[in-house]
């Protein structure tokens, strides 16, 4: 039998100081769906503008990354989807059985990672915004 | 023991196909950002280098899974969260039909805007 304990209410966000890794975790991988699920509908209907006329596709998209706020916005999108990706990935090995032990270590390293990817993109996310 | 504490049904399925497309999306998601920001850069974006990309029946067919399987982990996981939430009864049924309803929306809209860009489907 797999050995589970009572941590209690990751809910009840009023003792959040109390929270463990694994409860951060959680938290972070509902926020980021969330994030994630909006932004696929948003894109959906942004590209859609396709169905008008190729020109007016064209415009949209380039007046939207000629923004400083789109292209932070993006910035922020590629933390979003990092974090899901590699706490998804950590999800995926412990379900599988594997690092169940140091899930807590597992959950740093996707923050850290998360942090040094986007930090890495940046300058490719903001190339060309400034003139 | 504490009691179970899941995001998902006792004997549901949804858990392994929650799964099952998360392991593609980790892949292809990736590949999307790496492709449409390092490889193309999004501000370069034009009608015409989309309908390049789309006129390839591989990249076409996988953008197509994309959409499939995206929308699916989305709204599922967007189901079992609220579910997780103590959603039940009368409003759960609600919820699942308007999330029914807005996914097969979000599915048409993107499998039109894919033949948009490839002037059909690209056999």
């Amino acid at each position: 039998m797999s050995q589970s304990y009572d941590r209690g209410l990751v809910e009840d966000f009023g003792r959040w100081r109390e929270f463990t890794a694994g409860m951060w975790a959680w938290i972070f991988h509902k926020f980021t769906g969330w994030v994630l699920v909006g932004y696929l509908f948003t894109h959906i209907a942004v590209l859609s503008t396709a169905l008008q006329s190729p020109d007016a596709y064209t415009t949209t998209i380039q007046s939207l990354e000629s923004l400083l706020v789109v292209r932070i916005l993006e910035v922020g999108l590629l933390a979003v989807a990092v974090f899901h990706i590699l706490n998804g990935l950590r999800l995926l090995f412990v379900d599988l059985g594997v690092g169940l032990e140091s899930q807590d270590k597992s959950f740093y390293a996707s923050l850290v990672l998360t942090g040094a990817i986007v930090v890495a993109s940046v300058p490719t996310f903001l190339a060309g915004v400034f003139g | 023991m504490a009691e179970r504490y899941s995001s998902f049904k006792v004997g549901g399925r949804r858990w392994l196909w929650q799964r099952i497309t998360a392991a593609f999306l980790v892949a292809v998601l990736a590949f999307h950002f790496f492709l449409l920001h390092f490889v193309n850069h999004a501000d370069e974006v034009t009608f015409g280098m989309s309908q390049g990309r789309m006129q390839e029946l591989t990249y076409f067919s996988l953008m197509i899974l994309f959409l499939l399987t995206a929308t699916f982990h989305g709204v599922n996981g967007v189901y079992n969260a609220l579910v997780n939430q103590g959603l039940s009864g009368t409003q759960e049924t609600a919820v699942k039909a308007v999330l029914g309803v807005a996914s097969i929306v979000l599915i048409v809209q993107g499998v039109r805007t894919a033949l948009a860009w490839a002037g059909g489907v690209p056999i």
